[in-house]
């Protein structure tokens, strides 16, 4: 009992002194690092390559974001398609719209407020909290808050924009993602984003797997099942945010799903499927991205048809049946 | 001896349907325990509420000597239940990484080192299902399974062991091997409370035997137990079966 608690107060001091350093330390990272290590990398690359796929600002931007996405959507999702979840990143990708919306005009009224992605990501975060909190607070399916969620963040969304002098091209650009759309401190936004995620999730796997598991037994071994739930669905909401930029609010949830059930399919451990999944999602970036640029469709469209296909093959290509 | 756990002056009910009406009982450590009763007897609601999952609306519960609702450390405690859950029949898990998370408890938000490696490779050995390790749990048979969640339980290496129903689907071979294992585990020094739908095998292999009908109808030696009237008074009572979800699957 004595050694129980030590052991976990030992764990509280290491995280009070270390998450702020941590969280220091990234945005050191993003703000100094990152940038000239960006230039290095694609000027190199664009000098080797010397095609205009990896030599436009544009697409560099786009590429580095999706790479971005790849790895952090399907680690999130992995969790989330374990415990019948699948569809919560699609309701607060909904919620995000709405903070779109109220952001874009805010942002039209206050030139200094005109980040919409900052509150997309506050509306995710609130949308995400009061899902859970409506899933402890009543007995009904797991499915009403999402349904509520989905309705509700793009009725908000609907509703201002219809209000507001909004273009519809910017609003586009939310909902359906545009690679060509991706300003550079977005693209230190998803790398802050990004290294949160791992980060935590590196800190928490094992709490949110036994949890996604077996959470009678979890709750057992005493392990805050109310606090890991409440984390894994702020992270999905950070997830989402970032990857709204390149899929879109309403392909979203594709990207959180779609790479996971290919993986699941491939490999019987939970480890190695998360990896996995990783691994397929970046190759429906990477695919998507490119036959999006020669066939000139839609880029978030042709990310997810990309995956789908890449689940297909792995249903009808199974090892494991 | 000092106590596992003490139950005292109970009472649940669900919005105004009582399960349980003043409980009282004592569980000593290294004690096995049988707990039956007809279904919706609210057998696994005790279960819950002994092991603080539930808080009881009224008395109290201790667990090792602390209140079972501010019992902290998960580490000694075991949980096997009927495992009809979603997870172990979708979820690509190994059987290895269900042991593993035994260690879960032990190690907090540290790595897993090669000790806890070793103890996960006990774990599976003692229960022989070492040659499964890396199988997913979904493709074992229900007898496989219950062998995993044990070494899980093991590999947490529990002072205590809660089993409810845990051969539901499990064939008749399988059910006697898990039973010698429960049997050599209690020799070890493990407390075992078992949730068990089939009396004979219980009282074969319980010390002690409680017997419960939302009322505590007899606590005592498994010989003691039979040669009472406690199981026909508490099955001969028992309440319309199916009525309502309290049914002790839950």
């Amino acid at each position: 009992m004595a050694v129980g608690t030590a052991h976990s107060r030992r764990e509280l001091t290491a995280l009070a002194i270390g998450v702020p350093l941590v969280l220091l330390a990234f945005a050191g990272f993003i703000l100094w690092v990152f940038p000239p290590l960006y230039n290095l990398f694609w000027g190199a690359t664009c000098s080797t390559l010397d095609i205009w796929l990896v030599c436009s600002g544009f697409l560099q931007r786009g590429f580095t974001a999706g790479i971005l996405i790849g790895i952090t959507a399907p680690i999130v999702g992995s969790y989330l398609v374990n415990r019948q979840m699948a569809l919560i990143g699609e309701a607060l990708a909904h919620t995000a719209f709405g903070g779109v919306a109220i952001g874009l005009f805010v942002g039209a009224a206050v030139p200094s407020l005109n980040y919409p992605l900052l509150f997309a990501l506050v509306a995710a975060a609130v949308g995400a909290l009061g899902m859970q909190y409506i899933a402890v607070k009543t007995d009904g399916y797991a499915d009403i808050p999402i349904a509520i969620m989905l309705t509700g963040g793009f009725a908000v969304g609907i509703a201002v924009i219809s209000y507001g002098v909004v273009f519809s091209a910017t609003v586009e650009s939310y909902l359906f993602g545009d690679i060509l759309f991706v300003p550079f401190e977005n693209v230190q936004l998803m790398v802050g984003l990004t290294l949160i995620v791992a980060a935590t999730v590196a800190l928490t796997h094992k709490q949110l797997l036994f949890i996604t598991f077996d959470r009678e037994a979890a709750r057992l071994a005493r392990i805050n099942v109310w606090f890991y739930d409440t984390l894994l669905i702020v992270l999905t909401a950070l997830v989402v945010v970032a990857a709204m930029q390149i899929l879109g609010a309403i392909l979203v949830a594709g990207m959180l799903v779609i790479p996971v059930a290919a993986a699941m399919q491939l490999t019987s451990s939970f480890n190695r499927g998360l990896l996995l999944s990783i691994v397929l999602g970046q190759g429906a970036i990477f695919g998507g991205i490119f036959l999006s640029y020669y066939w000139n469709i839609a880029t978030g469209a042709m990310i997810i048809i990309v995956a789908i296909i890449m689940y297909i093959a792995s249903v009808v290509g199974n090892p494991l049946q | 001896m000092t106590h596992a756990i003490t139950v005292e002056n109970v009472h649940f009910s669900y919005d105004d349907q009582p399960v349980l009406k003043d409980i009282s009982l004592a569980i000593e450590q290294g004690e096995f325990l049988g707990l039956i009763g007809p279904n919706g007897s609210g057998k696994t609601t005790l279960l819950k509420i002994m092991l603080g999952l539930q808080t009881p609306d009224r008395g109290t519960v201790e667990l090792f000597g602390t209140p079972a609702t501010k019992f902290t450390d998960g580490t000694r405690l075991g949980y096997v239940s009927q495992h009809s859950t979603d997870a172990d029949a979708m979820m690509p898990v190994t059987v290895r990484e269900v042991v593993k998370m035994g260690r879960y408890a032990h190690a907090g938000l540290w790595p897993l080192d090669s000790e806890d490696d070793e103890i996960v490779d006990e774990a599976l050995d003692k229960v022989g299902i070492t040659d499964l390790a890396d199988r997913r749990i979904s493709r074992l048979s229900g007898g496989q399974r219950q062998r995993a969640y044990i070494a899980r339980a093991l590999a947490s290496e529990a002072d205590l062991l809660a089993l409810d129903e845990p051969t539901v689907g499990v064939d008749a071979d399988s059910v006697e091997q898990f039973y010698d294992l429960l049997g050599e585990l209690n020799e070890d020094g493990i407390t075992i409370l078992l949730i068990e739908h089939d009396i004979s095998v219980v009282t074969e292999h319980a010390d002690t035997i409680a017997c419960l009908d939302c009322e505590l109808y007899e606590h005592c030696e498994t010989r003691q137990f039979l040669e009472s009237d406690a199981l026909e008074r508490a099955f001969s009572s028992a309440r319309v079966v199916g009525s309502n979800a309290l049914a002790g699957g839950d």
